[in-house]
Formats: structure tokens, sequence, C-alpha cells
């Protein structure tokens, strides 16, 4: 039996179902649909006027056209946000700590905005390649490093959600075992310990939080750019 | 006594030759105490080959029935979704527990 520390990330499977189904189709559960009441249930209540106020606040610097991503985009942040909240739960399996799913997030939704702004304004789109004000000199390195930085996108977006979360979930087993092993022998610093995992912790839901919202956040820059 | 079609039965009252037919015709339940299943039909094409799967598994059922008993309410607090949650991650540790039971003895983690 081969001990690695990334054997958390592992989905295993019972019953030929592996973990991960369950993990993806998980959010389901606690994201009921509006029902025909004019005022709905609690949760629901809560749940809308979130999705409401990040939607209108998410939108506003796009223009009119953009407006038809508002779907795509609120189900996205609404979707991460919930995955990575579920995964700090004991014993749960976080599908966003796997690259394969967060490039498979990235890269269709990023390729999409760079096309619609190769189709619809293919001269404004390519400008973007060189900022105002350039040195005349630079132009050709700039564009170049430009390229390179657009194709860089959808790595980065994938590789950024991908990265926290398995190194936040990283650390907090690295630290959890270090204070149950401590505690025998040490017990002050096992409190210690404990301390820093309960602060890590606390990041953790933060960061959750936050990086579902920095992936969209950029993911709507993009399409502000080319919309 | 007017017959019934055997499909509209409920699955207690379906005679056991009858139970082919029954399992063949389910679209979905024609129980009046149900509330409708909003969630899963919005999101499943209706009569498709996915939502008679569903069905059959009982999984939207399930989760409307307890939906609309524990959250759906006026005044509904954190106990709906919290047991929720243990239900969830009692599911996980369940399909952990083979990947896990290593760890029990072990001397290096």
């Amino acid at each position: 039996m081969v001990l690695s520390l990334f054997d958390q990330f592992i989905s295993p499977a019972l019953f030929g179902v592996p973990l991960m189904a369950i993990a993806l189709v998980a959010p389901w559960l606690f994201l009921p649909a509006p029902g025909v009441r004019w005022l709905n249930n609690r949760l629901l209540a809560l749940e809308t006027s979130f999705i409401g106020r990040f939607t209108s606040q998410l939108f506003a610097p796009i223009n009119k056209s953009g407006h038809k991503w508002a779907l795509i985009l609120a189900s996205l942040m609404i979707y991460l946000i919930s995955v990575n909240m579920l995964g700090l739960l004991p014993y749960t399996f976080t599908p966003t700590t796997q690259l394969s799913m967060n490039l498979g997030l990235a890269v269709p939704l990023w390729l999409a905005t760079v096309l619609i702004g190769m189709r619809n304004q293919p001269t404004a789109a390519l400008g973007h390649l060189l900022p105002e004000g350039t040195p005349g000199p630079l132009i050709p390195v700039l564009i170049i490093i430009e390229t390179i930085s657009l194709f860089i996108r959808p790595l980065a977006l994938g590789v950024r959600l991908t990265a926290n979360l398995t190194a936040g979930h990283l650390l907090m087993q690295l630290i959890a075992t270090a204070a149950f092993v401590l505690l025998p022998m040490m017990p002050a610093v096992a409190i210690m310990t404990t301390l820093v995992l309960l602060l890590l912790t606390i990041l953790e839901v933060a960061v959750a939080m936050i990086q579902a919202y920095v992936f969209v956040l950029l993911m709507s820059l993009y399409l502000q750019e080319n919309v | 006594m007017s017959s019934v079609p055997i499909v509209e039965k409920r699955l207690m009252d379906v005679k056991l030759g009858e139970l082919g037919t029954w399992i063949g015709g389910r679209d979905f339940t024609p129980n009046g105490i149900m509330h409708p299943f909003a969630t899963v039909r919005s999101l499943v094409k209706a009569n498709s080959k996915l939502q008679k799967l569903l069905y059959f598994c009982h999984i939207p059922l399930a989760h409307n029935r307890y939906y609309n008993k524990y959250i759906n309410v006026k005044k509904g607090g954190i106990g709906g979704v919290a047991m929720m949650l243990v239900g969830y991650v009692a599911l996980s540790y369940m399909w952990e527990f083979d990947h896990i039971k290593h760890d029990r003895w072990r001397k290096y983690h």
C-alpha cells in the first residue's frame, strides 16, 4: 500500500460508482428551484438574493450583448462555490482539486470569449494585443508577449483553482496529522497546532469562496474585452 | 368494481404478475398528494430516458419529499439543510471506508 499525501484526492468507487460522481451532483440537492409561491422558503430567499446581487454586480461593466452570458456565469459561480464548500466537510470529495475538471471548465469558456471577439470585432480583438502608448521599438516584442499571455489564460484559470484547493486541503491534512501525533508527546504544542488548524480552516472557507469568485470574475473580464 | 389501469396503481396494490407491466409503464409518480417535481422537470427533458431512469431510482422523488417536509416550510431553520449535509458526509464516509480503513493502525501517515 503506497503511502502518499495525495491519497485524499483519489475518488474511490463503491459498487462501480465513483465518489466523484456523487460529489459532482451533490450541489443539486442544496439548490432547489423556485416554486410557484410568491414568498419562497428561507433557503431559496437567501440563495436568490445572493445570486441576484452577484449577477448584477458582475454584469454592471459589461455591455448589453454580453448579458447573454449571465446564466452560464451565474450558474458557474454557484456551482463552484457549492462544490468548494461541500469539499470542506469531512470525508467528502472536492471535484475542483482535479486539474481535468478545472481545465474542462476554463478552456471552453475562454475559447468562446476569444472566438466571439474574433468573429464580431476582429480589429478590436487583435488590438487588445498591443497596449496603448507603447513605444515604437517595443511593439513586436510586446505583441509576442501579449499573445503568449492570451494563450496562457485558460491554463492559469484552471491551475489557479486546482492549486489553491489542493494546497489548502493538503495543508489541513498535514497540520491535522501533526496535531494528532503531537498530542500524547507535547500537549501544549498540540494545542498550538490545533489553533493553527482552526485558523487555516477559516482561511480555507474564505479561499473556497474567493477562488470561485475570481474564476468567474476573470471570465467576465475576458468577455468584456471581446463582446 | 371499476378497474384501474395497472400503471397507475401504487406499488403496494400491484399484483406480482402485473409487476412487469407496471415497471415498463411508469412515467411519473401519479400520486396526487405529492407536490409537482418542479426541480427535476425543469432540468430533465420530459419523457426522456433520463427522466424515466431518475424516477425509477426514486432520487428526485425522495428529495422532493424531504425538501417539502423540512426546507420548503414557512419558518425553516438550519436543521433541514444540516441533516442533508450530515447525510452527505455519511454517504461519503461509506464510499471512502475501504480506502481509509488502512489508516487505522498505520505507523506513518
